[in-house]
């Protein structure tokens, strides 16, 4: 027997040591599994519904057939591009008034005042109403026969408006309504970002003659940058997935014309009033390129701002 | 103010993954957590209806008498479709009784399996008595030969309109269509405040309302050889009228996305002399609660097109069991005491028309009806029409391709093009379904 019996490790060693060894790896499961049970997992069903012509019923036989779904879904000049446009026309028309409103309404409550406090919950109370209710409230208001919006018009002698009922002013009243409901979560990052800022830069400036708006050109602005990157950032990602808005006041496809259809309503149509659900894997997919690649360029522009 | 970011940054992480997670979501739950087979509770999912609340109230005698416990969710119209398309696609075992639109979903329900064959249930208990159910109604919860499903509420459109009006302009009840038209525009004119006329705009929930218009002037969404004929020279005329009265006599700034509760609302509110309707829900319109001109609502039967008085008579909702619950016996349990003769007359008699030969023949079961509704539903239920909607797999996307020319003539537009469009692009459905 010349076999050098070597000291026996028990089994909880080897694991302790092995663990030992691969903390990073061990700490970080959970959030990894997490992550592929309810990231990964999800989207690849997604993508792999999207190459099928599964329709009716989930667990019905569907058939593998390629990109035929992007094809289709790409030459689709009735209800996809229009959808496409649609979701850009909203979310940018909603952004841009929102950064200057938020940027405005900030400016206003950056020195302290008195009575702030309830000036500040005043102005957030429409951020903490569930977009449904606020839809079904603002459908009250601008009805074309009993709204209040149309008696008020009345007081001014002005015509009743269809509002969200007509096929050219409905797009831009949700944008209105997403305006009021949103505009205050943008005041507060900005007002986050102002409450921050140092005030040497601005008193030099002031000492060197510069007026209110060269100072908030030059000095506020370039300042706050990053801090505006981060409120676009958050503001269009979730203004491109709008959908319980549109959904709360115009219901299916978007209303009878599709007025209001962008692609988050799209894709729900097609799954639960067609039931299609290959095509609408791949509106969604194409959907969530367009997001990632939105997220990407902005991003990319922060960074190059932090530099 | 760091916090807030971060956590609405979260939020919006996980909202991102709906975009991309949504439908795949709803291939992973269900499967486990099934009950045991022959559970005592009973899982009932029933939609927003005067049938649903009369059921609900009756219940505790259910229960007594049988010792089960039942647990009803009660849903809106579309999350109710919604919640079946994501639990029933699901496999889910935790519904055993569904209400559900036999016309609507139906085909669809019953081609992917979804609903339990009842044919040796429905025949075994001859006291029950399934040959006493109509015959359009059982027509349209009979699949491939087998019965899958029991109907609860039939319809009828019937006309709706203001007694008051029609006097004070010395109108008598239209019975055509051409009467109709002409009484709408001389109340319209005399009243510039009131629409002559108002329905359902929306494109979806018009096309079954609108239905009625089109026998009336001869023509059908589908003709017998299985191919589109929504651009017939009836079709164009029925979606011409249809648009014109709304576009001309309808409520001013009218919106096209109206179903019957924002149609009922305008006429409830005084603001409709005329308004076609599905009878089953008159109470709306006669219940002070509800309606300011409950006093002055007369109901007529639908007037006469070129073809005749031709309103459809259908089985609105119907029971089904899940074809995967493991409670089957006693849903069963459920669906025959609801279905039951007394329980049939009892709710037909707080409203609600069923689809029992017994319970019409029987004076109670239209004594509490207005009579002139009453009248209407006998004739409505002779010549009566058994669809409402084009008879397809999927009917929500033919409803929206067959309804495209009703928003069309409601807004003013050329119904003449927009028919001959809808017409191409259902024809290409009807093919897709074929195949």
């Amino acid at each position: 027997m010349t076999v050098a019996s070597l000291p026996q490790k028990s089994a909880w060693k080897a694991y302790s040591d092995w663990a030992n060894n691969h903390r990073k790896w061990l700490f970080a499961a959970p959030a990894m599994a997490f992550v592929a049970i309810l990231i990964i997992f999800p989207l690849a069903w997604t993508l792999y519904l999207s190459l099928t012509d599964a329709s009716g019923s989930v667990r019905a036989e569907s058939e593998f057939i390629g990109f035929a779904n992007y094809t289709e879904v790409l030459t689709d000049t009735d209800r996809f591009w229009p959808a496409v446009a649609r979701t850009f026309i909203f979310t940018g028309a909603a952004l841009l008034v929102q950064m200057v409103l938020g940027m405005c309404i900030a400016l206003l409550l950056w020195r302290p005042f008195k009575g702030e406090k309830w000036v500040r919950v005043a102005i957030l109370l429409p951020l903490v109403a569930t977009p449904v209710a606020v839809g079904m409230m603002w459908r009250l208001i601008f009805d074309p026969n009993i709204g209040f919006a149309n008696q008020a018009l009345a007081w001014f002698g002005i015509p009743a408006q269809p509002w969200l009922s007509g096929q050219d002013t409905a797009l831009a009243t949700v944008i209105f309504i997403d305006i009021w409901q949103w505009t205050p979560m943008v005041v507060i990052i900005l007002l986050a970002g102002l409450t921050s800022l140092s005030e040497e830069p601005d008193e030099a400036a002031r000492i060197d003659g510069a007026n209110a708006w060269q100072r908030f050109k030059f000095i506020t602005v370039p300042l706050m940058m990053p801090t505006i990157i981060v409120a676009i950032l958050l503001r269009s990602i979730d203004a491109l997935k709008t959908f319980d808005l549109l959904y709360a006041t115009k219901g299916r496809g978007g209303g009878s014309f599709n007025e209001v259809e962008t692609l988050n309503v799209y894709a729900y149509g097609l799954s639960f009033d067609y039931n299609d659900y290959g095509l609408s894997s791949t509106v969604l997919i194409i959907f969530f390129l367009i997001i990632i690649a939105a997220m990407w360029v902005l991003t990319r522009r922060r960074k190059d701002v932090q530099k | 103010m760091q916090r807030t970011i971060l956590r609405k940054a979260g939020i919006t992480a996980a909202i991102a993954m709906f975009a991309g997670g949504s439908l795949a979501a709803c291939g992973g739950s269900g499967g486990e957590g099934g009950e045991e087979a022959g559970s005592d509770t009973l899982r009932v999912t029933l939609a927003n209806h005067v049938w649903t609340e009369q059921i609900i109230a009756a219940i505790p005698e259910f229960e007594e008498e049988t010792g089960l416990t039942v647990e009803v969710t009660q849903l809106g119209e579309d999350q109710l479709s919604a919640q079946y398309n994501v639990q029933l696609n699901a496999g889910t075992d935790e519904i055993d009784v569904m209400m559900y639109r036999p016309l609507q979903e139906g085909k669809l329900f019953a081609q992917n399996g979804y609903l339990a064959d009842l044919t040796e249930r429905v025949e075994a208990n001859s006291e029950w008595d399934w040959s006493d159910f109509q015959q359009g109604p059982v027509d349209s919860t009979t699949y491939e030969d087998k019965v899958v499903g029991i109907p609860t509420i039939t319809e009828r459109e019937v006309l709706y309109y203001r007694t008051d009006l029609l006097e004070q302009a010395g109108l008598e009840v239209p019975e055509t269509l051409e009467e109709l038209e002409a009484a709408a525009k001389k109340i319209n004119e005399e009243n510039p405040d009131v629409a002559g006329f108002v329905a359902r705009t929306g494109k979806s929930p018009a096309v079954t309302q609108f239905s009625s218009f089109l026998y009336g002037f001869g023509g059908d969404f589908i003709d017998d050889e299985g191919n589109s004929a929504v651009a017939s020279p009836e079709a164009k005329e029925a979606y011409a009228y249809y648009g014109r009265m709304i576009n001309q006599y309808g409520p001013e700034n009218v919106s096209t996305d109206m179903s019957w509760p924002e149609a009922m609302a305008i006429f409830t509110q005084g603001g409709a002399a005329f308004y076609t309707e599905a009878d089953s829900l008159y109470q709306n319109a006669t219940d002070p609660a509800n309606s300011q001109v409950a006093e002055n609502v007369g109901f007529a039967p639908m007037p006469a097109g070129p073809a005749g008085s031709k309103p459809y008579n259908v089985p609105s909702w119907g029971l089904g069991i899940n074809e995967a619950s493991k409670n089957q016996d006693n849903a069963w349990k459920f669906v025959e005491w609801a279905t039951s003769q007394e329980m049939v007359l009892k709710i037909q008699q707080e409203g609600v028309p069923g689809p029992r030969q017994s319970v019409w023949a029987n004076p109670e079961g239209t004594a509490t009806y207005p009579e002139d509704l009453a009248a209407a539903i006998e004739v409505s239920a002779e010549n009566g029409v058994g669809h409402d909607r084009p008879l397809v797999i999927n009917v929500g996307e033919a409803r929206e391709v067959v309804g495209e020319p009703i928003v069309v003539g409601i807004t003013g537009g050329d119904v003449e093009d927009a028919a001959e469009k809808a017409n191409e692009a259902f024809q290409k459905f009807l093919d897709g379904e074929r195949k």
